[in-house]
């Protein structure tokens, strides 16, 4: 763990909404046209170590998946560079292109990321083929290994898609993945739409890969449970920003962040200390509009703590400790 | 059935169990063949203006003409053999359909699936040129540029391609709009693919299905489009009729108790679309996922 692999240098991603032809008449003719803008993230720097894994976590609609895509060279970033190395993922005019194959993806949903009318060997030896990685006489040798690194029996490289359960779909997708030889591996709520048993198996397997091939990852979930076995560090993120990012030991023992400390109590779980039964405690209020975010510190209108200052001034990142950040002004 | 049987040969399966697709299918397969191999069935060549009698015109069926041979359909006005008229007209009119569905496929599927991926402002200039196109009738364009091409096999073709592959390209970016959004695009292009694998190795044959129904349409389109042409005189020349020319030939005599001469032409032309539309519907229906059991 010495230099980051992956530095994001405060990465953007704004979404708005196309603007018509009769509104962009009305604009020049001196009419105020609303410009709706959603700021999927907004202005996030973290860096991963070689060898890491970490965790990124938040609601749904925080900006985790996008950030995900930042960082895997899918989407550009409205403002900041994503690097790998030094060098950046996607270029940085024209056509936003994708510019190496060291980072890869696995997605959310086994049942879309697979293309449906390709045999499965065809697809993992796709992307290998197009870089070289391998040659047409050698993709057979290469397309069984893959298959039974991810326990997948090496004779199935023939079959379709629609011919395997979820969980073998998506242990598809993380060999069409590893195919590629990559160094970060970005995986999008992996196991979030496959039933509870089949994510142990699949979350077991990623822990022996990236053991086995020491992998680099960027582990996305809304799951604490899951994101806590698995990472070294942890991001947390809310309407766009980073709140809170430390060791996983830590974030889970001490939270810091209001937001963290209420997400860490809302998570269901059996206690086993306590007699009787234990209300889960979900957080007050609903997450705002990212369209119309709150100003000052985003979380503040669900926030028992919040001052005057956190409803004016959003709160940076400052260190709290060795590695342990928080946005909250009332952190110590 | 084998689970890990190719998607074709399930289809294929599934397709036999339609026994009127089936015999569609059938008729269709007979017709394109005799037409293919019209010489071994045929007592006459009708493109061969010398061995034309002028005696022979406008005989009915069952006519024993000059040549010692009988003429099972009769005659036209220029003593062709109506039969082999017939199969060699349908020679050409399978062969300028087919030809003319075909080009009009690529051309159309590519020039779709491209808009769909691309997005922005060449999507809108490709698909708003096309919406402008699809706003007049095929038939018009079709006239207007057989007439400035002029008559001929190949002329026809263009002119077919011209107005039919609109259709292609309005189905092929319908179907790639919805499959360009598809996370398995997203994985292709991360990792990375280049635009053109992506467009002609993911998106455009999930396309397929929907462009496999407007083909079978189109084709059928093609033939009568084909033929109202050279009813209306501007396919192909007399001396190499089509079933157009030989049904737009008989017109004037239908009146006068000559039937036969419109009549048989129009009868193989009614077989020929109706059994390629049979064979359409049924693949239509097989690949609508609303129906599928």
């Amino acid at each position: 763990m010495s230099a980051p692999l992956l530095e994001l240098d405060a990465v953007s991603r704004r979404f708005s909404r196309r603007i018509s032809l009769g509104d962009r008449i009305a604009a020049k003719l001196g009419a105020t046209v609303e410009m709706r803008e959603v700021r999927a993230v907004e202005s996030v720097s973290l860096s991963v170590m070689k060898g890491e894994t970490l965790g990124l976590v938040g609601e749904s609609g925080c900006g985790k998946s996008t950030l995900g895509r930042i960082a895997a060279g899918i989407l550009a970033p409205s403002a900041g560079t994503a690097r790998l190395d030094g060098k950046p993922v996607m270029s940085e005019t024209g056509r936003r292109e994708k510019l190496t194959t060291r980072v890869q993806t696995v997605f959310q949903d086994p049942f879309a990321s697979l293309n449906p009318r390709k045999r499965i060997g065809e697809a993992i030896a796709e992307g290998p083929l197009a870089h070289g990685l391998i040659d047409r006489a050698g993709s057979r040798a290469y397309v069984a290994e893959q298959l039974s690194r991810v326990g997948l029996d090496p004779s199935y490289s023939s079959r379709f898609p629609h011919q395997f359960s979820g969980g073998q779909r998506q242990r598809i997708a993380i060999a069409r993945a590893l195919a590629m030889k990559p160094d970060l591996l970005i995986c999008d709520e992996p196991v979030a739409s496959l039933d509870v048993s089949i994510q142990a198996q699949v979350l077991n397997l990623f822990l022996d890969l990236r053991r086995a091939l020491n992998l680099t990852a960027i582990f996305i979930s809304h799951d604490l449970g899951v994101v806590r076995h698995l990472s070294d560090r942890v991001a947390i993120m809310y309407l766009g920003r980073i709140v809170e990012i430390g060791p996983a030991s830590e974030i889970y023992a001490a939270p810091k962040h209001p937001y963290t400390q209420a997400l860490l109590a809302s998570v269901p779980r059996l206690n086993r200390h306590r007699e009787g039964r234990t209300a889960f405690k979900p957080i007050a209020g609903e997450l705002p509009s990212p369209l119309s975010p709150p100003p000052g510190c985003h979380f503040h209108p669900r926030c028992g703590f919040a001052t005057e200052r956190c409803r004016s001034e959003p709160p940076q990142l400052r260190p709290l400790g060795p590695e342990r950040w928080a946005a909250c002004h009332l952190a110590e | 059935m084998r689970r890990d049987a190719s998607p074709f040969i399930r289809f294929w399966i599934e397709f036999a169990e339609n026994r009127l697709a089936l015999a569609a299918l059938g008729v269709v397969i007979l017709v394109v063949g005799a037409a293919i191999l019209a010489p071994l069935f045929t007592p006459q060549d009708p493109y061969d203006i010398g061995k034309l009698v002028l005696g022979d015109a406008r005989r009915p069926p069952g006519h024993v003409g000059s040549g010692g041979y009988v003429h099972l359909l009769g005659t036209d006005a220029q003593g062709r053999d109506l039969w082999s008229a017939i199969l060699y007209g349908l020679r050409i009119s399978i062969q300028i359909g087919i030809t003319a569905g075909a080009v009009a496929f690529i051309v159309g599927g590519s020039l779709g699936t491209i808009a769909a991926f691309a997005g922005g402002r060449t999507e809108a200039l490709i698909m708003r040129f096309i919406d402008l196109q699809l706003s007049f009738p095929a038939i018009l364009l079709a006239l207007v540029i057989s007439a400035i091409l002029g008559q001929g096999k190949w002329q026809l073709t263009i002119a077919l391609v011209a107005s039919q592959y609109a259709y292609f390209a309005r189905t092929a970016h319908g179907a790639a709009v919805a499959e360009r959004a598809k996370e398995y695009i997203e994985a292709a292009l991360s990792t990375p693919l280049s635009s053109r694998v992506v467009v002609f190795r993911h998106i455009l044959p999930n396309c397929m299905p929907p462009l496999i129904v407007v083909a079978t349409v189109q084709i059928a389109n093609a033939i009568s489009l084909e033929a109202t042409l050279s009813f209306l005189g501007l396919g192909l020349p007399v001396t190499h009729p089509s079933l157009g020319t030989l049904i737009s030939n008989g017109f004037q005599y239908m009146l006068s108790g000559r039937y036969w001469i419109s009549i048989y032409p129009g009868i193989a032309l009614i077989v020929l679309i109706l059994a390629v539309n049979l064979v359409g519907d049924q693949i239509r229906d097989q690949l609508n996922p609303r129906l599928q059991r």
